[in-house]
């Protein structure tokens, strides 16, 4: 598997995937994942092979045994550096590399995120050369290019998993850089796993692909740990507490929050929202709020990291996602599992597996303030989507998601090349 | 000798509009009138126009061996005669054939005889006044809205004069007992049971037009057969459905009407007659009580009431509504008394069921079970309002009632107590304070 970000380095929603998604395939027993990954932190779990690109060579070096013992992480063995050694294809020596004759990564996104892409799909090359493997899997578009290397090399079939589209991301103005890398990948994909129904009809219409290679496969949550799950609920008698979590940028619709809040706020004086998250849009939001003149029942408590989100959560009574786009969105899979009732937009894939949130259409404030109001005023309301809420995200594992990748990739080798 | 109690029932929702939690207090109107006004056309034009034409029809050909019961809610019947009055017209002239007979029911089609026994008698009696009125005959019969039925409901309608009622012959009531015989009360003997044979009626109003079903196409000789095939003691066969299963559930494209023309004449053939629910429960002796503990309807799979107060959500709404119950029925305000009659209606409850019955369930403009709900909360909340502002909410209902009506009384008072204070005027002059103090107090209050 390629992908670009992995727990516990976590930076959005396809790490949380990403982990699910090995972590589903790894408990049947007989699968053998290896995950290869720009810069590992060397604290991943190890259920599964981490392959640090930073640590494959590819330029030769005459590197001693226990130099490497020494330079290396423990979870790479210098027998493993000594085999990608053997099968570098090219000669790479204008490239900048260390004394092992790897190449760095920033991780994360840096600015020059298409040079790092590049570099990635060369390493990838060198992996496929030299390992044993029966299906080549990329996550999202940063490792398409890697995935398709690998197949040209490996001749095995290549299976895409679409997390988002570059048409989720910028309402329509897509990066034609970033098109066409998603394009080419697609393109030359064998399977097509997208997060949702919605990124399927996208990728089918906007990438012009053939429906029958592309396919539903939903994302799933993690129980919590009985840390998270321990964090008490907070009960609010007086004065409810509505909660947006989430980047502050176009795609995830925070403007609207923003208007349907007002509207409330004219009905009702009990009710306090929270803006939780950083991003671009950030200082439009808070400039927003002042001018609707509710900036007195707002609060940004800026980007919550790691605890902090299930804190603020189980500290909510309503949270409200109203993406424009949203190809799964796993936020409110995680809201429910803390008992909080979600409002989430019908553009949202997640939408798609659930029946105990309200949707309304993002653009739709008036239904999307109705609904906030219902949820904080009707404590019915309030314990029913709890309670049913719960239940029903409580049914949705990796488990059964890691059988579903399973079945697809069986099918996938048995019909390979006939 | 067996008979068929053939009966159709009439009801359409008065459409709630979007209402949004801004609206409260603001606009009080709470109707769609565009969509009752396209529905109740609609329904009208596929179902209730043809199908009526060919009952008078048949009730006319067939020299009086043809019988039919029909019931309309108080709000179906508003609402026809604002919009559809053809139909009206056509259920008077039914009326004139002298073939029909029209039971009672709620008037607001509402779920009160499981909240509130004075609300529910109220909506009763107006229903029976408002029948007598139309048809000239007041009626002896009673449904409740949906079937729904328990020892307690019989009790009380029992109890109102009724002879009979209709309900469901429910698997989990009836047991091995069959529904085809006449039954009573469990609480008061003298109120009759008439249960309906939900597999007969299904396979007209449910399966007619299925093409799957293994008994498509059902003929009408086919069906009689059935029915004439019974035990010989089994002798009343009731099926009940609504009358909008002719047309809109199975279209008229499937012929259903040809068949229902049909059934009279395989009937005879076979020797058996149509009754009215009337001379059934006055020719026929029952077999038994029916011991009816918890309420049922004829709605899904459970026969229950869970497809109307199923969750929380439902049973949240129905409290909140009937909390105000008997506040409307001390108000005189009409627009209130009118609005009450809409809420109650039991699709409202229905709109909001989480139940998952494996069949497309038909939820109005709402396109969810908490969308239906938050709609219905925004409106009852305005209404209950409105309800409070009638009278100081710090007085509790039965102050209030005997305040009213002393309130009602008081000129009737005052001129008895002025005939008392002239007749002790004349007795003697020096009593005549304490009298006239108490009548300026019974004024103030």
């Amino acid at each position: 598997m390629f992908g670009w970000e992995f727990p516990p380095k976590i930076l959005g929603g396809l790490a949380v995937a990403s982990y699910g998604i090995t972590k589903g395939l790894s408990l049947q027993g007989d699968v053998e994942t290896t995950f290869c990954l720009p810069k590992p932190t060397g604290e991943e779990e190890n259920f599964l092979k981490i392959i640090g690109m930073n640590q494959v060579p590819i330029v030769w070096r005459d590197v001693d045994y226990d130099y490497l013992k020494y330079r290396l992480p423990n979870y790479t063995s210098p027998e493993e550096y000594y085999s990608f050694r053997d099968h570098i294809y090219a000669d790479f020596s204008y490239m900048h590399v260390n004394d092992l004759g790897c190449m760095e990564f920033a991780g994360g996104y840096p600015q020059n995120l298409h040079e790092e892409i590049n570099n990635y799909s060369i390493i990838a090359g060198v992996i496929a050369r030299s390992r044993e493997f029966d299906i080549i899997h990329a996550h999202d578009w940063l490792t398409y290019p890697a995935g398709v290397h690998a197949k040209m090399v490996s001749g095995k079939p290549l299976c895409i998993h679409v997390h988002a589209t570059d048409f989720d991301r910028s309402r329509g103005q897509v990066n034609p850089t970033v098109y066409s890398i998603e394009k080419n990948g697609m393109d030359h994909a064998d399977c097509i796993m997208c997060v949702s129904e919605l990124t399927r009809q996208t990728v089918i219409n906007h990438y012009h692909q053939d429906p029958r290679k592309c396919v539903a496969m939903h994302n799933a949550v993690y129980p919590l740990s009985p840390e998270l799950d321990a964090i008490p609920r907070v009960e609010h008698p007086k004065e409810k507490v509505v909660t947006f979590l989430g980047r502050i940028t176009m795609q995830k619709g925070p403007e609207y929050f923003v208007e349907a809040a007002a509207l409330v706020l004219k009905r009702t004086k009990n009710i306090r929202f929270v803006f939780a998250g950083s991003g671009d849009m950030y200082e439009a939001m808070v400039n927003l709020a002042a001018e609707r003149g509710i900036a007195d029942r707002f609060h940004f408590p800026g980007f919550q990291r790691g605890k902090q989100v299930y804190e603020a959560y189980k500290n909510s009574d309503v949270f409200v996602m109203p993406s424009v786009s949203e190809p799964f969105g796993i936020a409110p899979l995680e809201a429910m599992q803390c008992g909080t009732p979600s409002i989430i937009s019908k553009q949202s894939g997640c939408g798609e597996i659930l029946t105990n949130v309200i949707k309304v259409d993002y653009w739709d404030i008036n239904a999307m303030a109705d609904a906030i109001y219902s949820i904080c005023t009707n404590p019915a309301l309030f314990k029913y989507l709890q309670e049913e809420g719960k239940k029903e995200v409580d049914e949705i594992t990796w488990e059964k998601v890691g059988l579903k990748h399973r079945a697809i990739y069986d099918e996938l080798i048995r019909n390979y090349n006939k | 000798m067996k008979t068929i109690c053939l009966y159709f029932e009439i009801h359409n929702i008065i459409n709630l509009k979007r209402y949004r939690c801004f609206d409260i207090g603001r606009d009080h109107y709470y109707y769609d009138d565009y969509e009752n006004e396209r529905t109740i056309n609609d329904v009208a034009e596929r179902s209730y126009i043809p199908a009526l034409t060919t009952l008078i029809e048949m009730a006319k050909s067939n020299n009086g061996a043809f019988k039919v019961a029909l019931s309309a809610s108080g709000v179906a019947l508003e609402q026809l005669e604002t919009y559809a009055p053809r139909v009206i017209e056509l259920l008077h002239e039914l009326n004139e054939t002298g073939c029909v007979e029209f039971l009672c029911e709620p008037y607001s089609h509402g779920l009160s005889s499981l909240a509130n026994e004075e609300c529910f008698r109220d909506d009763v009696e107006r229903m029976r006044v408002k029948v007598k009125q139309m048809f000239g005959k007041a009626p002896k019969v009673f449904r409740n809205s949906s079937l729904i039925y328990s020892n307690e409901i019989g009790a009380i309608i029992a109890d109102m004069g009724f002879k009979g009622i209709l309900t469901e012959g429910a698997k989990h009531v009836l047991g091995w007992k069959s529904a085809h015989y006449l039954y009573h009360c469990a609480y008061n003997q003298n109120l009759k049971v008439l249960l309906r044979d939900y597999k007969l009626s299904d396979d007209i109003s449910l399966r007619f037009n299925n093409s799957e079903w293994n008994e498509y196409p059902l003929f009408a000789d086919k069906y009689i057969g059935w029915i004439a095939d019974m035990p010989q003691e089994e002798q009343v066969i009731n099926i009940f459905m609504e009358l909008s299963a002719l047309g809109v559930a199975q279209p008229l494209s499937s012929n259903i009407l040809e068949f229902l023309k049909a059934l009279p004449i395989c009937a005879k053939e076979k020797g058996i007659t149509f009754s009215t629910p009337t001379e059934i429960v006055t020719k026929l002796k029952s077999v038994d009580a029916v011991d009816v503990p918890y309420p049922m309807s004829w709605t899904d799979e459970e026969r229950d009431i869970s497809s109307f107060l199923g969750n929380i959500l439902q049973r949240e709404a129905f409290d909140k509504l009937y909390s105000v119950a008997e506040r409307v029925l001390l108000c005189q305000d009409r627009r209130i008394k009118q609005d009450w009659d809409y809420l109650q209606a039991s699709n409202n409850f229905r709109f909001m069921t989480t139940k998952n019955t494996g069949m497309h369930i038909e939820r109005g403009i709402y396109d969810s079970p908490f969308d239906a709900f938050t709609n219905y909360m925004n409106i009852v909340g305005d209404f209950i309002a409105r309800v409070n502002a009638q009278f100081p909410e710090d007085v509790d209902s039965e102050e209030l009632s005997s305040l009213l009506k002393m309130i009602a009384n008081q000129n009737d008072e005052i001129a008895a107590l002025n005939k008392e204070l002239a007749a002790l005027k004349k007795d003697a002059p020096a009593a005549k304070k304490e009298p006239a103090k108490r009548g300026r107090k019974k004024k103030e209050e």
